[in-house]
């Protein structure tokens, strides 16, 4: 019986064995074909689907917020809408998921979302260690401290020994870690998943203070009970470029939706906007008819319809309309370094040749 | 008989061995293949496996902290912290779940109808709505809801309640305060044992034992005055033109969130259980005790209670182990703890895989131990068969 059971182990383990084994060959073999080329990129993936997926914010003004009708608006869903305006020429073709500072990446990662536009900073190690390919900069942010009038802080020096109520996983956390350490003053970190969370203990007094992106306090001051007793200190902490993203390592892809970023701006530059596009068709200048696809095989040559950028200007308009109608014209925010690089701003689109 | 001759497919043991066999291969199969994928995908997007991280700087700082920690301090401290923050939830909880469970368990079968009715509507109600809910409902509309800082809630000039928490008096971390509770510590120790001494003079050689009593109220007193004078207490104070309290300990709101939360929601699922326990002692004992002439209050301690307990046990643990697991909802008011340090690090790090295969680990290392103590004490309380 002994002598059985030990025969039986031995064959369990053989079959085992030769199993693992028959499993990890094949894939391995595969490893090298499964490289995203033209072939099985998110591109393709997307455009058999129909629809765009796309990771936002949800909960923030200007950028992306669901209204009272259910509709998503702000300049991160813009930009959203423009990447489903150049693949379908429809910009309702979008599904938006809500995601948390926490979930955004791992949803990247996974594949769950194609694209995340959501008021993330582009940093070192989130495009190298975390796997992330950052497109243009869409918004060109700072981080700010915003706190009540009756505190008396004006200072990050007014800020010792006091709580400051902040967004776990962002940047902002680690930058006001930063700058304390460097003033050697000690404060009260009270750190919340949900950014709805932060404002609404903010509002109840359980910090001094909240930090997070100038754009997202402006915005959140707007909404909170009384406006007037608060204010956003004048100062600045930390260079905040906020830029859309996607996976790491999907070329095609990643230069659909870096290009998509890169036409609205080309397109203010120009001066085509929604309303003005028609009288542009039977252009002359040989860089406009280019860029709209009239002439040549610049979307064609990427995968994309040869009138993206048409496109995306009919549906959604230039970078000037998004801002104007999401940030500017709510929160009378002015544009400062995000005016376009000859108006003395840093957008920049590289040439479309 | 001839048992060797029979063929091995006619066997029956051999069926059922190979049956085993087939499904374990089957799940090491599927477990394989979810691992192959996984690293495969991840291998695409370029991201290593591997827990060197946790030496790096964390670069973040905890608001909530029992240990000394800074934002140069490295990951893994960071973890500790909060597995230390967790820990306290959970020590605390449970002990107060426990003692405001039974209670309740008890009230469900008083005679009193009021004591009855408030507690049937106490289980009933936070039996009955999501955790989470009553967490945000703790929050925003018990703890935020205290007097601002600059004019806080005061007892006796040295405990003060607000919105930021309740400060308390804290011995500082001196060698007179660990030498004092050492000696405090001593002195219970030597106590019990004389109280163990003066209970076998009294049943073995029938004295009162008198002068050990004495002694013993002695050393009680002599503890209190060590506590009281002995251990040096910071005493909070207010600066109200800042807003701001120096010295003592600070219980943040998300703390006291959380401990209550976990507290009254669990109690509620330990009160059902103690009820079920105290009526699956047959009437017979009550009218037994009864008879003899005991006091309703004795019944229970002496009675119903012992025996109750063999019925309470088991059910009590999975509560326990529960109370243990929901406590990582922390993360949605703003506790540090460890589910909460580890999600900030994960995004910080972009080492999801790694964080949740620690923080799960934990939980079951938790939850294991919880089990393995609460199967002590079962066995304790089980009939002893002779």
């Amino acid at each position: 019986m002994f002598k059985n059971k030990g025969n039986f182990l031995l064959l369990t383990l053989l079959i085992l064995v030769t199993a693992l084994t028959a499993c990890t060959q094949p894939t391995n073999t595969t490893k090298t074909e499964t490289k995203p080329t033209a072939t099985n990129s998110r591109l393709d993936t997307v455009k058999t689907r129909g629809k765009l997926i796309c990771g936002v914010n949800g909960q923030l003004p200007g950028f992306s917020f669901v209204d009272q009708n259910g509709q998503y608006s702000g300049m991160d869903v813009d930009i959203c809408k423009a990447v489903a305006a150049a693949l379908f020429d429809d910009p309702t073709k979008v599904e938006y998921r809500n995601l948390s500072a926490q979930e955004r990446f791992t949803a990247v990662q996974s594949g769950e979302v194609d694209l995340l536009a959501r008021n993330t900073t582009w940093t070192i190690s989130r495009d190298t260690s975390v796997g992330m390919e950052f497109a243009p900069t869409t918004f060109y942010d700072g981080q700010g401290i915003m706190a009540t009038k009756a505190s008396g802080v004006k200072s990050l020096d007014d800020l010792s020994n006091k709580s400051v109520c902040v967004q776990s996983g962002t940047t902002t956390e680690l930058n006001l870690t930063d700058q304390m350490r460097k003033l050697g003053l000690s404060y009260i970190p009270v750190v919340f998943d949900d950014a709805d969370a932060i404002y609404a203990a903010y509002q109840e007094g359980r910090c001094d203070a909240a930090t997070s992106d100038r754009s997202q306090l402006v915005a959140r001051r707007a909404i909170l009970p009384n406006p007037g007793d608060h204010v956003v200190l004048d100062m600045v902490l930390s260079k905040e470029p906020l830029a859309p993203m996607v996976v790491n390592g999907d070329s095609p892809w990643f230069d659909t939706v870096k290009w998509v970023t890169f036409s609205l701006i080309q397109a203010e530059e120009f001066g085509i906007n929604s309303k003005n596009l028609a009288t542009f068709t039977n252009t002359e200048d040989p860089s406009i008819r280019r860029f709209l696809g009239l002439e040549g095989q610049l979307g064609t040559d990427m995968g994309l319809p040869n009138d993206f950028t048409a496109r995306i200007i009919k549906h959604v308009g230039n970078y000037g309309e998004i801002y104007d109608r999401n940030i500017g014209k709510p929160f009378q925010l002015e544009r400062g370094p995000n005016k376009l690089w000859t108006e003395g701003g840093l957008l920049y689109s590289p040439p479309f040749r | 008989m001839n048992e060797e001759k029979t063929p091995l497919w006619r066997d029956e043991r051999f069926w059922q061995m190979a049956g085993q066999v087939l499904i374990v291969i089957i799940l090491l199969i599927i477990i394989s293949y979810f691992g192959n994928n996984l690293n495969q995908n991840l291998e695409q997007l370029g991201i290593k496996f591997g827990f060197d991280f946790l030496d790096r700087p964390a670069s973040f700082n905890i608001g909530d902290k029992v240990i000394t920690y800074q934002s140069t301090d490295p990951y893994s401290k960071a973890i500790l912290v909060g597995l230390l923050n967790t820990l306290r939830v959970l020590l605390i909880g449970i002990i107060l779940a426990t003692f405001l469970g039974i209670m309740i368990g008890i009230g469900r079968l008083s005679d009193n109808w009021l004591v009855r009715q408030i507690s049937s509507i106490y289980v009933q109600t936070l039996r009955n709505t999501p955790l989470l809910l009553q967490l945000f409902c703790w929050y925003f509309a018990v703890f935020l809801k205290l007097p601002k800082i600059e004019n806080p809630l005061t007892f006796l000039n040295s405990i003060y309640l607000s919105n930021r928490g309740m400060d308390i008096p804290w011995p500082e971390n001196t060698t007179k305060t660990w030498l004092s509770l050492a000696l405090i510590f001593i002195s219970i120790i030597v106590s019990l044992l004389l109280w163990w001494k003066r209970l076998k003079l009294i049943e073995n050689e029938a004295k009162s034992g008198k002068n050990l009593l004495y002694i013993i109220l002695g050393l009680s007193v002599f503890s209190l005055l060590i506590l009281i004078f002995g251990l040096d207490w910071k005493i909070p104070q207010l600066n109200a033109q800042i807003g701001f309290i120096k010295g003592g300990l600070n219980l943040s709101p998300e703390f006291a969130t959380i401990l209550f939360g976990l507290t009254f929601y669990t109690a509620a699922f330990i009160a059902e259980i103690v009820r079920a326990g105290i009526q699956s002692v047959d009437k017979g004992q009550t009218e037994a005790a009864k008879a003899l002439g005991l006091k309703s209050g004795l019944i229970l301690q002496l009675v119903i209670f012992p025996q109750a307990l063999r019925v309470i046990i088991p059910p009590l643990t999975s509560e326990f182990v529960n109370l243990a697991k929901n406590s990582s909802l922390a993360v949605a008011i703003g506790y540090n703890d460890i589910y909460a340090v580890a999600n900030t690090t994960s995004n910080q790090t972009g080492k999801a895989i790694e964080m949740l295969l620690i923080v799960m680990t934990t939980y079951l290392i938790i939850n294991l131990i919880i089990s393995s103590i609460m199967n002590i004490f079962n066995r304790l309380v089980q009939i002893k068969e002779r």
